[in-house]
């Protein structure tokens, strides 16, 4: 009885800010701006079916790069003595804590039409390329903006491996390859898994870093949902149906990701 | 190997400090361009603490992280003694909800409160979108890290000491304040750190929740996209500035307590 007190601000609370919410964007996805019911908002999110491949796509390169780049570092660091690691991951930590409109907005400068790389190419004599407003700038800013949070949770594990198990698998006459493909790789898998996590839903959601970087021409998901809020194409219903659809694709994909993971844990735990 | 190790840390190092180091240099740059050097200035941290928007942002920026934290703090740690003590599906239950807005995507839980806001205001006239607002949605993405951070030192801790406070003559609430609070106080510590450096932070949920009042991530998001000014150069210089020397203290006094226990 006296537990319920306790809790009651908080589960009053949560619903209020939570789960109303929610169900507000479910409601608002489902009818029309008379309050009626209706499927069309669902439906017509189908028009921007090319606006959302373009998302899970780019949002995929940038996973995909992340983890190839990433990986290494994690495993380098995790290879240092004691004082270079935590030097390591304090300059690791540094950037995440510098807004990341501060970091985009740097890259802008960087790749734009005067900016330092192609005043640099003018110098040498080769003419200007078109670097911002790309595909390949929002790639860019997407792995630069994510990459620490692909480091940190795979270097977590890997730090934790236990060196006699390396040895073990070299005593027992595995190589260098093998070491690294039966034994460190398969250990590191919850690491990889929430590095994947961690970098993906916030490079398919994103809005600010297309904006920025990739000009008008290459809308995201998440342009398209600010854009029904705030922007020009003022429609809370549309919005909410992409909202919604934004959703129910990242819980696939963490579901995705957690079996594989639960998978692999309870492997740990009989080991 | 070893050196090839060395020279690809050195190179993600690069790539990473890379664009903050252009930053900072073009912030004493004695003119407009980002890409031409044109001699040594301080003028743009002048018209900088001459902004009279900038200033406002930044004090709307301190007032809803302090405000917010403290009110996430405070129900997030009566929360987490309340989960942890209570029944394993109740207990469930809400936790789940706890990590709805950790495990969705920012502009999903920004969208969402934009509507709730919304549907206030209009069936109530209440809740303009402005400071209050702000405040009730940062304390909302704040609580879930200050639960998440309490719940494991409440697990740690040994339930027969309350028994004991209770035994020996407490009421209720004077054996959690002599009891439970002491053993807690880390974790609420570092969530109420993490909910202040998460507000001052955030952008996207204010974006959609904060009307026309502005925070200093919206300020600077505005500037960005007026391209010109070499003031938010200086900014950016200030803030790393100020992150740089307090993660240094900080690990400095980690160092320290290291010794002093090894001691």
């Amino acid at each position: 009885m006296k537990n319920r007190i306790i809790l009651a601000p908080y589960s009053i609370w949560m619903l209020i800010f939570v789960i109303v919410p929610m169900c507000l964007v479910g409601l608002f996805a489902f009818t029309d701006s008379s309050g009626m019911f209706t499927i069309e908002n669902i439906l017509s999110v189908g028009m921007y079916s090319n606006v959302v491949l373009r998302s899970i796509w780019l949002g995929g390169i940038s996973t995909i790069i992340c983890l190839i780049i990433g990986y290494p570092m994690a495993y380098f660091i995790s290879k240092m003595s004691q004082g270079n690691q935590s030097v390591a991951l304090v300059l690791l930590m540094i950037p995440m804590w510098m807004s990341f409109l501060l970091r985009t907005y740097a890259w802008m400068t960087i790749l734009e039409n005067n900016g330092l790389i192609n005043n640099f190419l003018s110098l040498l004599g080769i003419g200007k390329v078109q670097l911002i407003n790309t595909r390949g700038a929002i790639v860019l800013g997407m792995v630069y903006n994510f990459l620490p949070y692909m480091i940190l949770p795979i270097y977590t594990v890997l730090e934790k491996i236990n060196p006699s198990i390396i040895e073990a698998a070299q005593d027992l006459g595995a190589n260098r390859l093998k070491v690294f493909l039966k034994v460190i790789l398969p250990l590191s898998l919850p690491g990889i898994i929430s590095g994947i996590t961690m970098v993906f839903v916030p490079a398919v959601s994103t809005f600010i870093i297309s904006k920025m970087l990739g000009g008008g021409a290459n809308l995201l998901i998440g342009d398209l949902i600010e854009m029904q809020f705030l922007g020009s194409a003022y429609n809370p219903n549309l919005g909410s149906a992409i909202s919604l659809i934004l959703m129910i694709l990242i819980m696939i994909c963490t579901g995705i990701m957690n079996q594989f993971d639960s998978e692999d844990s309870n492997g740990g735990l009989i080991v | 190997m070893k050196l090839f190790s060395k020279i690809y840390t050195f190179l993600i190092f690069l790539f990473l400090y890379a664009p903050i180091f252009v930053l900072i240099t073009f912030s004493f740059n004695d003119s407009k361009s980002r890409s031409v050097w044109a001699g040594f200035t301080f003028k743009w941290y002048n018209q900088l603490f001459q902004n009279q928007e900038i200033l406002n942002a930044l004090s709307n920026t301190l007032i809803i992280a302090v405000i917010s934290a403290l009110l996430a703090t405070i129900l997030g740690t009566v929360a987490a003694v309340g989960i942890n003590s209570s029944k394993k599906w109740t207990r469930r239950i809400i936790m789940n909800v706890t990590n709805i807005p950790m495990a969705n995507p920012e502009i999903v839980t920004g969208v969402s409160l934009m509507l709730l806001f919304v549907f206030i205001n209009r069936s109530f006239g209440i809740l303009k979108p402005g400071m209050t607002t702000l405040i009730l949605a940062h304390k909302t993405f704040c609580l879930p890290y200050v639960v998440l951070s309490v719940m494991p030192k409440l697990r740690q801790m040994d339930p027969n000491l309350y028994e004991a406070a209770q035994d020996l003559g407490c009421n209720p609430l004077k054996a959690f304040f002599k009891v439970v609070l002491p053993e807690i106080v880390p974790g609420i510590v570092t969530g109420m750190m993490m909910s202040f450096t998460m507000s001052i932070d955030d952008f996207v949920i204010s974006y959609f929740t904060s009307g026309t009042t502005q925070t200093l991530p919206i300020a600077i998001y505005s500037m960005t996209r007026k391209m010109v000014s070499p003031e938010i150069n200086a900014l950016s210089t200030l803030l790393f500035g100020i992150i740089l020397t307090l993660l240094i203290a900080i690990n400095l006094r980690q160092i320290k307590d290291k010794n002093v226990k090894e001691r």
